[in-house]
């Protein structure tokens, strides 16, 4: 995903002029090219993501359509007051895309990693959010993203689907519902193989859109916090009886290293952790 | 050289009807000279062009005790005077730090301390990008604000990258900890002016000086209590 964000941002440089790219040294080797072919409007501010972010706020102020990239701890956590302010308080929009998600950067540890970036963007007004869950989902999120000011958060992750699907799929109908998450979609496929459930895919959880078919029982499954989505399910379905279950990444910190797929079985969200709370809740 | 202190000026008028920020009035006034000179002499921008493009920007980073702000916009037409009379009131556009979706002529809504350089920053990077080569860009930073750390990541890159910025900071010597050595030692390749901030014609050609970036230290009264 992140080879396929640096190829449409450097052709999306080249198309439209408004846009600007803002780094903190992650990809800075990638964007090379960019940096040559468009020094006035691809800067490389160092390590220094408050400063990043105070620039994406400038640049829009100016009428700039900035994109800010780092990987999420540093993009969203640490510059989470820079967020707030330098674009929300100043009515200021930017494209921000994060790589690392909850923990790609296993190895890496606690430091590099993320989970909480959507439940810190949901703290704030006006944020459209997407979870891609596959590469070739990339490139038409960005595009449509430049073309407006609105607030957009991109989470790209390692771990992706076998294939892309568009925003509101439906893989499978049954009775229940469980709605998977960007790349939550293929060990949500596997987990529910053979029960009575309808999977619905969404890859865009924000604005919480997504269509849930009449069911009175309903499973969400998402590559951060657990829970995050629950108080927009819970709106959509205030006027329906509902049992719901929120699956994802857990808030105890995980004192160990490995791959993200340690790390995804270490929170359930394993095809086999998945159908052990599935089958339970069902 | 202090045309604001005598009595006779129309700002003393103005700013006697900002009430109720009692809190912040030492660092008010602090700034009120710098900022009569800045758009009195040195800012383009006028009520009729504040939505221009190619306007200058003028930042008031240190968002706290802006009654001297208010005061000045008003002066310049910017804002109706009655606006001066309810600060902080729920009628009122004026908050004890000004936003700028609420009041005509204010490009940053400030108040937390240490955002305005950053913001700054970018938009002097955005008006490069769109060839306003003409356009000038000034923050206005309090020497406590200077404490940040933030602050620290924009002086580092505007000197880096050369950029048309003019940061004035207003030192009533009011940080905890002082800056030992002098606040222009903290800006490294930036051109810096330490002048009287109540010098009107000093300040101006400090203001006037083309630095990429530059600073100009604007000294006042010690800050008291």
């Amino acid at each position: 995903m992140r080879e396929t964000f640096v190829t449409t941002t450097t052709a999306l440089l080249a198309e439209e002029p408004r846009t600007a790219l803002v780094l903190a040294d992650i990809s800075g080797d990638a964007f090379e090219p960019a940096l040559r072919d468009h020094p006035d409007r691809v800067f490389n501010v160092g390590i220094r993501e408050q400063l990043m972010a105070g620039v994406g706020g400038g640049l829009a102020l100016t009428g700039m359509r900035p994109i800010l990239h780092s990987y999420a701890p540093f993009l969203v956590d640490r510059a989470y007051e820079q967020i707030k302010l330098d674009l929300g308080h100043q009515d200021a929009g930017a494209v921000l895309v994060s790589i690392g998600a909850s923990y790609d950067a296993a190895a890496e540890g606690y430091t590099h990693q993320s989970p909480g970036d959507v439940a810190l963007l949901d703290t704030l007004e006006g944020w459209t959010v997407h979870v891609p869950g596959h590469r070739d989902e990339v490139p038409g999120l960005l595009r449509a993203a430049v073309r407006h000011d609105d607030r957009v958060y991109v989470r790209l992750s390692e771990r992706e689907n076998r294939e892309a699907y568009a925003d509101g799929s439906v893989l499978r109908r049954g009775r229940a519902t469980v709605v998977a998450v960007g790349p939550m979609l293929d060990p949500v496929l596997e987990a529910t193989e053979g029960l009575d459930v309808t999977v619905v895919y969404t890859n865009t959880p924000r604005p919480w859109n997504v269509d849930i078919p009449a069911s009175d029982e309903v499973v969400v499954v998402e590559p951060y916090l657990a829970g995050t989505s629950a108080r927009h399910v819970s709106r959509a379905l205030r006027t329906t009886r509902h049992r719901a279950l929120h699956l994802g990444v857990g808030s105890a910190e995980v004192r160990r290293y490995g791959t993200w797929r340690d790390h995804a079985r270490e929170h359930g969200l394993d095809p086999a952790g998945l159908r052990r709370s599935i089958s339970a809740f069902l | 050289m202090t045309a604001i202190s005598a009595p006779t000026n129309p700002l003393h008028n103005l700013l006697s009807r900002v009430t109720g920020d009692a809190k912040h009035a030492p660092s008010a006034h602090s700034t009120l000279d710098v900022l009569w000179v800045l758009y009195d002499r040195v800012l383009r921008i006028s009520p009729e062009t504040a939505d221009e493009p190619d306007r200058d920007r003028f930042l008031l980073s240190k968002g706290h005790g802006p009654a001297a702000y208010y005061a000045v916009l008003a002066a310049k037409g910017f804002i109706p005077e009655e606006w001066l009379d309810d600060l902080g009131g729920w009628d009122s556009p004026l908050g004890h730090h000004p936003d700028r979706v609420l009041i005509p002529g204010v490009e940053a809504g400030t108040g937390s301390l240490g955002h305005g350089l950053g913001l700054a920053v970018g938009t002097a990077l955005g008006l490069r990008a769109q060839g306003f080569d003409r356009t000038r860009t000034f923050v206005l930073v309090g020497d406590a604000e200077l404490d940040e750390g933030s602050n620290h990541e924009a002086i580092a890159y505007a000197a880096a990258a050369g950029l048309a910025l003019t940061a004035v900071v207003i030192d009533n010597q009011s940080s905890t900890h002082g800056w030992p050595g002098g606040i222009e030692t903290r800006f490294p390749g930036w051109s810096a002016d330490v002048v009287d901030g109540r010098d009107h014609d000093a300040i101006e050609r400090a203001l006037r000086e083309p630095g990429r970036p530059h600073l100009v230290v604007a000294r006042v009264e010690p800050k008291r209590g």
